[in-house]
């Protein structure tokens, strides 16, 4: 996103992939100030999309006539939102109290040692992003992780790599 | 014959979902006479997945901790028709209930939640219609009132009060929002509520919007919640197919009550209704001062009632069983039955309810069957982020509002994570901090910057690099920020460190005098070594090292290279000699 004072990107990562805008037109076009406010419109962007792509703010903007700037603002205050694409295959990774008595920040590591990225980065292959996210609330079943809508529960260090090169090998991806 | 699978959230990630898959295909292949159906938890997650099998004759057989084998097992005592010759004698699920009262929970884990015809058989939704039909607003308020129900979110406000306030205030217009963004990391019973009966839900706030006298409703619920949302849409729409909820309710002219869910977009200080209020209309979740109260100004400046989803989930049974039984259970100034959720490093963990006023030990040993693997009791975390750390030598402690805020820490929304002798409190302060820090919305300076000078302490603490001064320094904050923040969050947020310093400053002292962390949590103050008379060359611990650490011949003791070791752990979990010790 441009910082509108001084022209300059404020966006940390300057390789945007292309966007589709065709893909949000039907969203916008059902857009009712009435019943529908900012956070469940940029919900339905996301759906779309996986994040926040800039140029489909700018859309947002110009059709609700909420200020950019604000919705940059709500866009960051949630932690549900995202400003940078996603891999294919979300990993939310719990950091709920009983998640981390039971040794989430090991599984942390071993995330990181197999996928070789930072929180909320993407994966080379394009596979992978990994964010810490709070309570899943499955809390009796900790350490727990959800890749997409699939939940691995009772998580030990070695489980991670395992669970990883499974689906990389469905992938068709070299381990 | 009918299988009915536990299907909440914990139980599909425990393998439910392929369990009833695997059910469906055997029942079709067996030409089985039988019928397949889902139920919410039942709070003992310790045994999912939980199959229950009942007879023509509604014997009832409950299976724990299924697997595809032990399916195929049942299946086949189900064809030769054994299946209930032998009588249900070792159920664990049945003792763990005996030890509980359950109002909130009545329902979960024995109805279908996606079947509004199981939830009117048991008598559902004839609470909301016996007000709309024969109450005034005022005789549900003081049923309430004589009930004593205070809110279970976390402040433990009276109920009562807030409903006459929002009745009393001006305005034609007015709202009933139900606060299910269940933000405390380490509760769910909120979620289980939702997933499990979400009828009683929805029937608790007609009842509270008939009482204040608002004819639209708003369940916000958390994203990280999908099943629930599903579950309760699907309830709503129930509901609207048999004229319960809409216009004209029950048949009766001009009585109106809509329902629809807003999706939060995770922030935890949309706990605080203001916050809330504020991103129901699409706004950053920011609280703001108070008054006006939500009951004067709230949701587009009209009158607005919140309540969670426990406290409504309470109110059908109030109704239909009077005030004065609830009164009776529990303790005098806390009424009736409590959820909480029984996580960490306990033996049975779960969801158990109940009556408040029993003791911190009779919950956490009696009910929750003690800590996991033999270890020993250190600590209970009450009240998540806004709360605190109870020590052993407090146990005795009633659960009620007054005295767990005695101890420092507080009842909030229910999170009771059991801690062991492994767990560091110092790393726990600094978790919770984390937390905060992160969630500070960024209003008030005390809140924004004082969190994040306190997690940068404890941050320095847990890495051996602290200072004598900073356990003052650190107290100091803390009574500043409790002052000067303006909503809960901040005013709570440092109870954590509170609780950790006055119970276990030891701890602290440790960590900055010795650089030793004796719960081997902290991995900057801890290492790994082999213990070469123990090693016996098995290899294991090298095959497992992710980082190539460790080095030896077979059959002759192994040593972990200091500088590469990651410090992961995977050698001591997997040693079976007891070869490898954390220092």
């Amino acid at each position: 996103m441009l910082c509108k004072c001084q022209q300059t990107s404020v966006s940390e990562s300057s390789e945007q992939p292309q966007v589709d805008l065709s893909q949000v037109k039907g969203l916008l076009d059902a857009y009712d100030p009435a019943t529908t406010n900012l956070i469940t419109l940029l919900q339905g962007v996301q759906k779309i999309y996986g994040y926040l792509p800039e140029e489909v703010l700018k859309e947002v903007s110009i059709v609700t006539k909420i200020k950019e700037a604000k919705i940059y603002g709500v866009a960051t205050f949630y932690s549900q939102f995202r400003l940078k694409p996603i891999g294919k295959y979300l990993i939310m990774l719990c950091q709920g109290t009983a998640c981390h008595v039971n040794g989430s920040a090991n599984i942390e590591r071993a995330l990181q040692e197999v996928l070789a990225v930072n929180e909320g980065d993407i994966t080379p292959d394009g596979l992978f992003t990994y964010i810490n996210v709070a309570c899943l609330g499955c809390c009796s079943l900790a350490p727990v992780m959800m890749i997409n809508d699939q939940t691995h529960a009772k998580l030990t260090t070695g489980d991670v790599a395992k669970i990883i090169n499974e689906i990389r090998a469905q992938e068709g991806m070299a381990i | 014959m009918k299988f009915v699978v536990g299907s909440g959230s914990c139980g599909i990630a425990a393998g439910a979902d392929r369990i009833f898959t695997l059910l469906n295909q055997e029942i079709n292949e067996n030409n089985l006479k039988a019928s397949l159906e889902i139920t919410g938890c039942i709070g003992t997650c310790y045994l999912e997945p939980i199959l229950e099998v009942y007879s023509e004759n509604n014997a009832m057989k409950r299976f724990t901790k299924v697997t595809e084998e032990s399916l195929l097992e049942i299946i086949s005592q189900a064809k030769e028709g054994t299946l209930f010759s032998e009588d249900n004698a070792n159920d664990l699920v049945s003792e763990q209930l005996g030890h509980q009262d359950r109002i909130v929970l009545r329902n979960c884990g024995v109805i279908n939640p996606e079947s509004i015809d199981d939830y009117l058989t048991i008598g559902g939704y004839q609470s909301i219609e016996a007000c709309l039909r024969e109450k005034t607003p005022q005789e549900v308020i003081e049923e309430v009132k004589i009930a004593g129900l205070r809110g279970r979110g976390g402040a433990g406000f009276p109920t009562w009060f807030k409903w006459n306030a929002a009745l009393k205030s001006a305005g034609s217009v007015k709202y009933m929002v139900c606060n299910a963004d269940e933000g405390d990391p380490g509760a769910f019973m909120d979620r289980s509520v939702l997933e499990g009966d979400p009828h009683s839900l929805i029937e608790g706030m007609m009842i509270a919007g008939f009482a204040i006298g608002a004819r639209k409703g708003i369940v916000y619920v958390r994203a990280e919640y999908p099943l629930a949302i599903v579950r309760l849409e699907k309830a709503i729409a129930q509901a609207k197919e048999r004229h319960i909820l809409g216009k004209n309710i029950f048949g009766l002219d001009g009585v109106d009550f809509d329902l629809s869910i807003k999706t939060g977009a995770g922030a935890f200080v949309c706990g605080e209704e203001t916050a809330l209020i504020a991103s129901l209309e699409g706004e950053r979740g920011m609280p703001r001062l108070k008054p006006p109260f939500p009951a004067e100004k709230g949701y587009f400046d009209h009158p607005t009632n919140i309540n969670n989803v426990e406290t409504l989930a309470n109110v059908p049974w109030i109704m239909s069983n009077g005030g004065a039984a609830f009164a009776a259970r529990g303790a005098e100034k806390s009424a009736g039955t409590k959820v909480f959720a029984l996580t960490g490093k306990i033996q049975n963990g779960g969801l158990v309810e109940i009556p408040m006023g029993m003791t911190l030990r009779e919950v956490i040993f009696g009910v929750g069957g003690g800590i996991k693997n033999g270890k020993k009791f250190k600590a209970v975390q009450l009240g998540g982020p806004s709360g605190g750390c109870i020590p052993e030598e407090l146990l005795d402690t009633p659960v009620t509002y007054e005295d767990i805020n005695k101890t420092g820490a507080i009842v909030g929304s229910g999170g009771m994570v059991v801690m062991d002798e492994d767990t560091c409190m110092v790393e726990m302060a600094r978790f919770f901090l984390d937390f905060t820090c992160k969630e500070s919305c960024g209003k008030c300076t005390y809140c924004r910057i004082g969190t994040r000078r306190m997690l940068e302490i404890l941050e320095r603490i847990t890495k051996g690099d602290g200072k004598p001064e900073d356990i003052p320094l650190l107290e100091e904050l803390s009574y500043k920020i409790k002052e000067g923040a303006m909503c809960g969050l901040g005013q709570t947020a440092p109870n954590p460190v509170l609780t950790t310093l006055k119970y276990f400053r030891h701890e602290y002292e440790e960590h900055i005098n010795e650089k030793k962390c004796s719960a081997g949590t902290c991995h900057e103050l801890i290492s790994y070594r082999i213990l070469e008379d123990k090693c016996i060359g098995c290899t294991v611990c090298a095959k497992v090292c992710p980082t190539n650490a460790i080095a030896g011949e077979r059959k002759s003791p192994h040593v972990i290279d200091q500088d590469a070791c990651i410090k992961c752990g995977q050698c001591y979990e997997k040693c079976n000699f007891n070869a490898i010790v954390k220092l």
